[in-house]
């Protein structure tokens, strides 16, 4: 049974990313049945409605597909975070990484859409990674001087707080044709990304969980601590950077397209620990991305349909399920400890 | 013909952010003998042993590891020939133990650290000999102190090290568990030549084990040999400032500061029967006076520590009658006296005498209770 249970778990997570695929592709305000939209992503049809060609290759599967690319980078990105503060209610949101990454990006865009330039996703990701590494770089300077891991996370959420205000005044002030934009992005939304987008962050995401992957052996190493790490001939200091880079990579590229995004870095993790009863990296690792796709999936579907035609951000229906996660598994750890 | 070093520092100094913290370490052990530290808690023990295992950076000086530079090592080399215990405890989640012991296979597997067969029977190995194979598939947080200690150990020599450091090894562990480590540690140095460095609180322990000890003393170390070399006791009360109390370096043990004054009770004791009776005269904070006791006797070591007055006769050598006057002069002062001896031989007749003595005077109790009593 305990061997099994690493097979058994992907399975059930493969078999979760379909469902979720048909679902995301089929309802909606235009409601397909499966077979029509299989129809249409095969080109196989005879008489069908040029709208829902439209709806299905220009708006559901993009979206999906970066709902799915986003929430696997978020995970991944939470799982860094909290292999390297060795603390699993690191993440980049409550760290105040995503916020940072936020305020970059919505100063760049005013700033440029001022000028009547329009930028591209490359850019709008550099500018959310520059964001997330002064975020970030702040957050090390703290842990250097408080030890303590709960002073950490007040230290970030007050971060992600000065970021959000100074976000929202930006936006406040912001020219009208910005705004709107702007004022859908701030909240957090997977709507509106284009083929383009999604190419530009498929190939982002990929390389840095590649790169994840790479690390993982140095990672469980350091599980241990750093005393052992190092003594195992892993290179502490290098792998410090590495890990903190690949973060703030990951969750930049989530902000730069989607914003701000709560909660999936720390309760996806945490899920996919319980779910396999495991910490090894190299298992985590794609466990993570696959459940961070799954979870992300799930919420946007709710974000679309719940109270269709209105659509709600994407980080109000991630906090809705990953909060209590998070509570939950403070308690349970606190209880442990005892 | 002198064997070759297995560590060894040059002008050593240590410390943290190149702040020196002891100066001019000069410590050396040969291959599968066991090194130990001790010294009071502060004084840099921990610090040398980081500087020795290369997780802090030398403030200056060399450390030598067999005749290569330590500090020129690369890191995965120095893994496959140094493993640690650290004192720190590690609280991984969801890690087996067996998972535990196998992250010392680091140095050694591919760039994705999957365990290969034979890595896996390293581990079982490991296991093995430090008596832990039950453990394997445990959780590792829900284990006890001394099991824990027991898989760092193995963790450790799953990096098959031919030098171990080890901090505190004992802390944390029963009597039983500090002793079923350090015996793992000394057949270790035995059977596999494997070279043991660590720190030790129990001076007891340390110098039953050690081929060599370090005194180490905030102002500097104080002395490097051989357990005989280094356990006197005065040797051991000034490393640690002892100024209450003694350490008896004979059986390694500590005894309370003696209660000081007039003697109020005379115990004639011998061959261990007078131990317990001073212990708890002491404790009762009652001064008294040993007599006569062979300077040989197990009774003088801890009389010599606890008595106010203690009345000593050569080893090997009848009671002689100066010392027995002595004794008597000193036994009719006192309130009481107590013999815990149920009979005497040839060396101690002369004893006999102190006894008839107190039951003429009727000084003679039966016990410690009845002193109690006297004293109120």
């Amino acid at each position: 049974m305990k061997r099994l249970r690493v097979p058994l778990a992907f399975g059930l997570l493969v078999v979760l990313l379909i469902f979720l695929v048909v679902l995301n592709t089929c309802v909606g305000t235009v409601a397909l049945r499966p077979n029509e939209v299989w129809q249409i992503i095969t080109w196989t049809g005879a008489d069908i409605d040029p709208t829902a060609i439209q709806i299905i290759w220009f708006i559901r599967l993009p979206r999906l597909m970066s709902a799915a690319v986003l929430g696997g980078a978020l995970a991944v990105s939470g799982l860094l975070l909290q292999t390297f503060f060795a603390n699993p209610i690191a993440g980049p949101f409550v760290l105040g990484i995503s916020s940072g990454a936020k305020l970059a990006v919505a100063l760049t865009m005013i700033f440029l859409l001022g000028k009547g330039v329009v930028i591209g996703s490359w850019a709008m990701i550099a500018a959310a990674f520059l964001g997330a590494m002064l975020s970030m770089g702040f957050i090390l300077l703290l842990s250097g001087r408080v030890r303590n891991m709960s002073l950490l996370v007040v230290g970030g959420v007050m971060v992600g707080y000065i970021c959000s205000s100074v976000t929202d005044i930006l936006v406040t002030f912001a020219d009208d044709s910005n705004i709107v934009n702007l004022h859908n992005w701030a909240l957090g939304s997977f709507s509106g990304a284009s083929w383009g987008d999604v190419r530009v962050m498929q190939v982002v995401v990929k390389a840095a969980f590649l790169g994840a992957l790479l690390l993982s052996k140095p990672m469980s190493a350091y599980q241990l601590g750093e005393g052992y790490a190092q003594n195992m001939g892993v290179n502490v200091k290098r792998l410090r950077v590495e890990l903190i880079l690949l973060s703030s990579l990951l969750s930049a590229c989530v902000t730069a397209f989607a914003g701000p995004i709560s909660f999936v870095g720390i309760a996806v993790p945490h899920l996919m620990k319980s779910l396999f009863k495991t910490s090894k990296t190299l298992v985590l690792l794609p466990a993570c991305y696959l459940g961070g796709a799954v979870f992300c999936l799930f919420c946007d579907l709710l974000a679309r349909i719940l109270f269709a035609p209105t659509e709600l951000s994407i980080s109000s229906v991630t906090a809705v399920f990953g909060a209590p996660v998070v509570l939950w598994m403070m308690v349970r750890r606190k209880g442990a400890r005892a | 013909m002198k064997a070759v070093e297995k560590l060894r520092t040059e002008h050593l100094t240590v410390g943290y952010n190149k702040t020196p913290l002891l100066t001019d370490i000069q410590i050396s052990v040969k291959p599968g003998q066991i090194l130990t530290l001790i010294g009071p808690n502060g004084a840099g023990k921990s610090t040398i042993l980081k500087s020795i295992a290369a997780q802090l950076a030398l403030v200056s000086g060399t450390v030598y590891l067999d005749k290569d530079d330590l500090g020129r090592m690369r890191p995965q080399e120095l893994a496959k020939k140094m493993s640690l215990v650290l004192t720190q405890r590690i609280q991984p989640e969801l890690m087996t133990c067996f998972d535990v012991v196998a992250s010392g296979r680091y140095p050694y597997t591919g760039r994705l650290g999957l365990l290969s067969q034979q890595d896996k029977e390293v581990v079982r190995r490991s296991l093995a000999y430090v008596h832990a194979e039950e453990l394997a598939e445990r959780d590792f947080p829900c284990i006890s102190d001394g099991q824990r200690q027991r898989v760092m150990l193995a963790r450790a020599l799953c990096q098959e090290p031919e030098i171990i450091v080890l901090d505190e090894p004992t802390s944390f562990l029963d009597i039983r568990h500090k002793l079923e480590l350090l015996s793992l540690l000394k057949r270790l140095a035995l059977e596999q030549n494997l070279t043991v460095v660590m720190s030790l609180h129990e001076l007891d322990l340390a110098q039953k084990i050690s081929d060599r000890v370090v005194c180490v003393h905030p102002s500097g170390i104080q002395r490097c040999g051989t357990p005989e070399e280094v356990f006197t006791a005065d040797d051991i009360q000034s490393l640690y400032g002892v100024e209450a109390g003694h350490y008896e370096p004979m059986f390694g043990s500590l005894e309370l500061p003696s209660s000081t004054g007039v003697p109020r009770v005379f115990v004639i004791g011998g061959g261990g029967a007078g131990i317990p009776v001073y212990r708890q005269l002491n404790r009762m904070g009652v001064p008294f006076t040993a007599g006569v006791l062979h300077e040989n006797d197990v009774d003088y070591a801890v009389a010599k520590a606890l008595a106010a007055k203690v009345i000593a006769e050569q080893p090997f050598e009848p009671i002689g009658q100066e010392n027995i006057r002595a004794a008597l002069d000193i036994l009719r002062r006192c309130e009481a006296v107590l013999c815990p001896l149920s009979g005497f031989g040839s060396m101690n007749a002369g004893n006999r005498t102190l006894l008839e003595e107190a039951e003429r005077l009727g000084l003679l109790k039966q016990g410690v209770h009845e002193i109690k009593l006297i004293i109120g």
